[in-house]
């Protein structure tokens, strides 16, 4: 099936992409938080700072600016059919990332490592982040998520098997892992934060297969019945916690828990967090040669 | 809710407890990373009399200029641990009354706000677009060009700017708290206790 790409448009689709990711936050995440609401004690600052965080979300889609100034790493997906050029769409990517800085969608964010030097548009060595895919719908789908900092810095890694937890190399051991993970990032990662975890595969495979499952839905269902089971059981022993929004307290940590998995090494066993703050900024994008859509 | 004027008076800091929801009016500085190592490394006397009886704030706007006139997009608090190498030294050269960020600080920073009379100041992380409404004047910039966007030490007006006390001059710190709290819960559910 051929498919012809222009450039162009391509570009100034990807620029409304990022609007609406940094300004507008999901359906499914505002309904966790709003359930989440419901759940805290009238009065407690869990219940107000959620309030609080429910109107910042509205306000910025009402406004179209950013729900959070930290418009952090951005981290592209990208699946393609069969012939489209890698190095044409990332061109489309970065010229659309400058035009977004311009436009105050994004903070200018990419600092060298070693000058330390802010190239002021977000663009740089790797940066943006791409990761690209291929199908056969006669389409390229974009998957956008904005990365926070804050929630960047409390995501980890462990090794299995892990002495000071007692946690071996078995699922009870990846449990333990994201317990103290989550209760180490205490409120820094801008809780209630999603949980995004990779089970195996070497230290940048794992944490990709983590960042991966940042998104998937939250409502949805892990189709391996035992992963199913471990991510309702995290989910319910994280809000156990007590943490709460911020780390003020209170009966919600996380809004949702998501695995993936990757074939391992015989030798090793990684288990790879990739914590998303609240303001979980993930949208998505089908570009077709006549049209395109936005979920 | 308290409303605290800036700037504001050391007696008025003493009263404040952990818990306390404060709204905060009047004329502030952000300041993070590169702010922090400067004020330590150079001791800058031109932003004395800005700082002194006032508040730094842990931020990295968005911002927007027209014409001349700057103003604040998106400006939710940055993480403020990473102060914790420079910030009772801040307190205690600049007078400073409060410090506003996300995520708490550690102990030396908390012996600095009972030695001085400051407290911590916890603002919603994330919730960048209300909290720049709450900022309604942009009076001058420090560093823009040195330090960048983020970095740079903006001079902002705040009105009814909200924020909760998480620690103290009573050597009070609710991230203590918790965190002792939920550690318990995690060992019993790890089974290490």
């Amino acid at each position: 099936m051929g498919f012809t790409l222009d450039v162009e448009k391509f570009r100034d689709a990807v620029v409304e992409l990022i609007r609406r990711t940094s300004t507008d936050l999901p359906e499914d995440v505002l309904a966790a938080m709003e359930a989440a609401r419901e759940r805290e004690k009238d009065g407690s600052p869990a219940k107000s700072v959620l309030g609080f965080m429910l109107k910042n979300a509205y306000t910025a889609r009402e406004n179209s600016t950013p729900i959070c100034q930290d418009t952090g790493t951005n981290i592209y997906l990208i699946t393609i059919p069969e012939g489209v050029s890698l190095r044409k769409i990332e061109s489309a990517i970065v010229d659309a990332t400058r035009m977004a800085t311009g436009k105050s969608y994004l903070r200018p964010n990419a600092v060298d490592p070693v000058t330390g030097e802010n190239t002021g548009d977000n663009t740089g060595t790797m940066a943006p982040y791409l990761h690209f895919d291929e199908w056969d719908e006669p389409a390229i789908r974009v998957q956008l998520a904005l990365k926070g900092g804050g929630c960047e810095n409390v995501s980890d890694q462990y090794k299995l098997p892990d002495s000071r937890l007692k946690a071996g190399r078995n699922l009870d051991g990846v449990y333990k892992c994201i317990i103290d993970a989550i209760n180490t990032a205490q409120g820094l990662g801008c809780a209630p934060g999603v949980v995004g975890i990779g089970i195996g595969g070497d230290r940048a495979t794992g944490m990709i297969i983590a960042k991966k499952q940042l998104f998937r839905k939250l409502t949805d269902t892990n189709p391996d019945p035992e992963l199913a089971t471990m991510e309702a059981r995290l989910y319910r022993d994280l809000n156990e916690l007590g943490i709460g929004p911020m780390g003020f307290g209170g009966n919600t940590t996380v809004l949702g828990v998501k695995i993936g998995t990757a074939h391992r090494l015989p030798a090793s066993f990684f288990v790879s967090i990739a914590y998303m703050c609240w303001a979980d900024r993930h949208r998505s994008m089908v570009f077709k040669e006549n049209e395109v859509s936005y979920d | 809710m308290i409303k605290l004027q800036l700037p504001v008076e050391e007696a008025q800091i003493r009263r404040l407890q952990v818990g306390d929801e404060v709204l905060l009016n009047g004329i502030m500085v952000t300041g993070r990373d590169a702010a922090h190592s400067w004020m330590i490394e150079e001791k800058p006397d031109e932003i004395r009399d800005l700082l002194k009886n006032s508040m730094i704030y842990h931020c990295g706007p968005v911002v927007r200029k027209s014409g001349d006139t700057w103003s604040f997009v998106a400006a939710g608090p940055t993480t403020s641990i990473r102060e914790e190498p420079y910030e009772a030294d801040i307190i205690g050269e600049y007078q400073i009354r409060g410090i506003i960020g996300k995520g708490g600080m550690g102990p030396k920073t908390l012996a600095a706000l009972e030695k001085y009379g400051a407290v911590y100041l916890h603002a919603v992380g994330g919730a960048a677009a209300l909290l720049a409404q709450a900022v309604v004047k942009v009076h001058n910039v420090i560093k823009l060009e040195e330090f960048g966007v983020p970095e740079a030490m903006w001079v902002i007006e705040v009105k009814d700017f909200p924020a909760i006390v998480t620690m103290d001059t009573h050597g009070n710190s609710l991230h203590k708290n918790i965190k002792e709290r939920s550690t318990k819960v995690a060992s019993r559910l790890i089974g290490i206790e």
